[in-house]
């Protein structure tokens, strides 16, 4: 109890004084330097601990990964491609791949699609505030309790007992002829069922920022249209759709990274079981579960060059940006 | 002044019966967009009734069911999940790694945003570049290497191994969605601010933090819901210690452990679920303008 308090202590007040701390510090120091040298020294105190954090967090772990993806297990011994050659030809590591290709391809497409769709038909009508807010509440989720959310819908009892699985439940009762499937064992289903819990949470964020692309289309360019005889199937593919194409784009982008990433949802409901294995998945059992260091770090690698052609693209677009301030 | 007044009901009136008839001719899209509404929520809906239920009956029984006498509902699933398990104790943990973890890398970002939008130094561009690049960077990458060293200097398993790992995996984000708000601050403002004498310290703390509220607000928000619902990050720096393990680990440990019996989680996952909604309903205005600077760049 003492040290919960301790702890509480440190949280709300240590840790704020630390970081206001910092600066009247850096200050303080400057104060010693001559007046014409502090504007050459201040901006690097300034940066100094995001720089700090980035090298041990992010760079130098990144690096050192793609050394450690050269070596064995325990990284005493050079093995060169041996752990790439791996990763390119075990079976669940090409189950891996296979799925992170649908979860790409579906993931996307639904999210992106689903988004543009809502954002289009809520922009019409009044309550729009409170019904996108009920389409965004599952970003707030974590993903364990969305896993716990979408296993009650996906329960599976054998026909004939009263099925507690919503899916289920629905579909036994809407079609008296289906018969109740185990949705995350079903290899047929059990990969799209998974995709399902993802573009649940995900297509509010989609949705979100779609919607405010739409608005920021001049409404007298919908309205000319309407007024020269346009229908609104047409105002949608010939106005609306074009003018948003560099927003969607920019989530389309964001889509795919989390595709690419995709972890959590997978973890908690099948562990990669029953043909279900991705990427990030399969990186975390090769570490945690099997210790073969070197083998995860090559599949770390694979994952970040899957992704830099989208890290490339940010950057020129960064740089393009730039250029017009 | 009178005539308006009587006006006014007549009109209120007309729009009334306007608005009536396009409700009618609107009413395909109602449906569709209260259906999608509907379809949207009812997973979470289930959650929430099943976690009212005796665990027999959401075993044995739909959640719907319990809309139908005898109307068996109960606290007991709460009861369950607060007293055993250690559930309350990683609520507790939860609020520990969360709240540093979102004040350390928002004050850090903060620094180092106002120094590249108002500060000259060589190199400026090019380290922002690294920024924006570091932006995508999987964390698998950094897996290995962190927890090495954490090992080799005992931060596994601490509360200050895991605000650190955070602090920087939020930080390039951070910096980025900081920068471009500071950059867009006048100039004319830090100007007139240094003619007054003021250090740049001061005009951090009393100009650019202060209007920068909105931007800042939408960060701490995003931050803190993305540490409070982070798993792996807990499961592989935490090493799974019940002492220090939120509830995110907690709960998928217990998925893992109860196998068919897992239903007892249901009030365990809304207890994990009502801070970052509380959150979200009291702050969406600011929640959607996060995602909005940090997406659509401009």
């Amino acid at each position: 109890m003492a040290n919960t308090l301790l702890m509480a202590l440190i949280v709300v007040l240590g840790v704020p004084a630390v970081m206001v701390g910092y600066v009247g510090l850096v200050e303080w120091l400057l104060g010693f330097l001559p007046e014409r040298h502090r504007p050459g020294v201040r901006p690097w105190l300034w940066i100094g601990p995001a720089v700090l954090f980035l090298v041990v967090f992010l760079v130098y772990p990144a690096l050192n990964t793609a050394g450690i993806s050269l070596f064995n297990a325990d990284s005493t011994r050079f093995v060169g491609l041996a752990n790439y050659a791996y990763a390119f030809t075990t079976q669940d590591m090409l189950i891996a791949f296979k799925n992170n290709i649908l979860w790409l391809v579906l993931f996307t497409l639904l999210t992106v699609t689903f988004g543009l769709i809502i954002a289009v038909l809520f922009d019409r009508v009044h309550y729009e505030a409170a019904a996108k807010a009920l389409i965004f509440l599952p970003m707030a989720i974590s993903f364990v309790a969305a896993g716990v959310i979408w296993k009650l819908m996906y329960d599976f009892k054998p026909a004939g007992l009263p099925q507690t699985g919503t899916v289920n439940a629905i579909l036994t009762t809407a079609i008296p002829s289906f018969q109740p499937q185990a949705w995350l064992f079903n290899p047929s289903t059990n990969n799209p069922g998974l995709i399902a819990v993802g573009v649940w949470m995900w297509t509010g964020f989609c949705m979100v920022i779609l919607s405010a692309g739409l608005k920021g289309i001049p409404t007298e360019i919908l309205e000319a249209a309407r007024v020269d005889g346009a229908n609104e199937w047409q105002v949608f593919w010939r106005i609306i759709l074009p003018m948003l194409s560099s927003t969607i784009t920019v989530v389309a982008t964001t889509m795919i990274i989390n595709s690419l990433k995709a972890f959590d949802i997978i973890y908690v409901m099948t562990n990669g079981n029953y043909g279900t294995e991705v990427i990030a998945n399969r990186m975390y059992k090769e570490m945690f579960n099997f210790h073969q260091f070197g083998r995860a770090s090559a599949i770390a690698v694979i994952l970040l060059l899957a992704i830099i052609p989208i890290m490339l693209k940010n950057i020129q677009d960064f740089r393009r940006q730039e250029a017009l301030r | 002044m009178t005539t308006a007044a009587i006006a006014q009901p007549r009109e209120r009136e007309a729009s009334l019966s306007a608005r009536l008839a396009r409700a009618l001719s609107q009413g395909p899209l109602h449906v569709v967009v209260l259906l999608i509404c509907a379809v949207w929520l009812l997973p979470s809906v289930g959650l929430l009734v099943s976690s009212f239920r005796p665990a027999r009956l959401v075993a044995s029984t739909g959640w719907w069911t319990a809309f139908t006498p005898p109307f068996n509902f109960t606290l007991g699933m709460y009861r369950e999940a607060l007293s055993t398990s250690g559930m309350a104790q990683s609520f507790v943990n939860s609020l520990f790694i969360s709240i540093p973890s979102t004040v350390i890398p928002i004050m850090i970002a903060a620094f180092a945003a106002y120094a590249f939008a108002w500060m000259k130094f060589p190199g400026r561009d090019l380290l922002f570049v690294i920024v924006v690049g570091l932006l995508v960077v999987p964390l698998q990458m950094t897996l290995i290497p962190v927890l090495r060293l954490f090992n080799a200097l005992g931060l596994t398993g601490t509360f200050l191994g895991i605000w650190l790992a955070h602090t920087g995996y939020g930080l390039p984000f951070a910096v980025y969605l900081l920068r471009n708000f500071f950059g867009a601050l006048p100039k004319d403002l830090f100007e007139s601010v240094y003619l007054d004498g003021a250090s740049p310290s001061t005009a951090f703390f009393w100009l650019v933090l202060p209007l920068s509220v909105p931007a800042l607000a939408s960060l701490i928000i995003f931050q803190f819901m993305w540490v409070w619902n982070d798993l792996l990050v807990a499961l592989i720096y935490l090493g799974g210690t019940p002492k220090v393990a939120p509830m995110t680990v907690t709960i998928s440990n217990l998925v893992n452990s109860l196998g068919g019996n897992w239903q007892v989680l249901t009030a365990a996952a809304f207890i994990s679920m009502l801070l970052p909604m509380l959150v979200f309903f009291s702050m969406q205005q600011y929640f959607v303008r996060g995602i909005l600077a940090g997406s659509v760049k401009g």
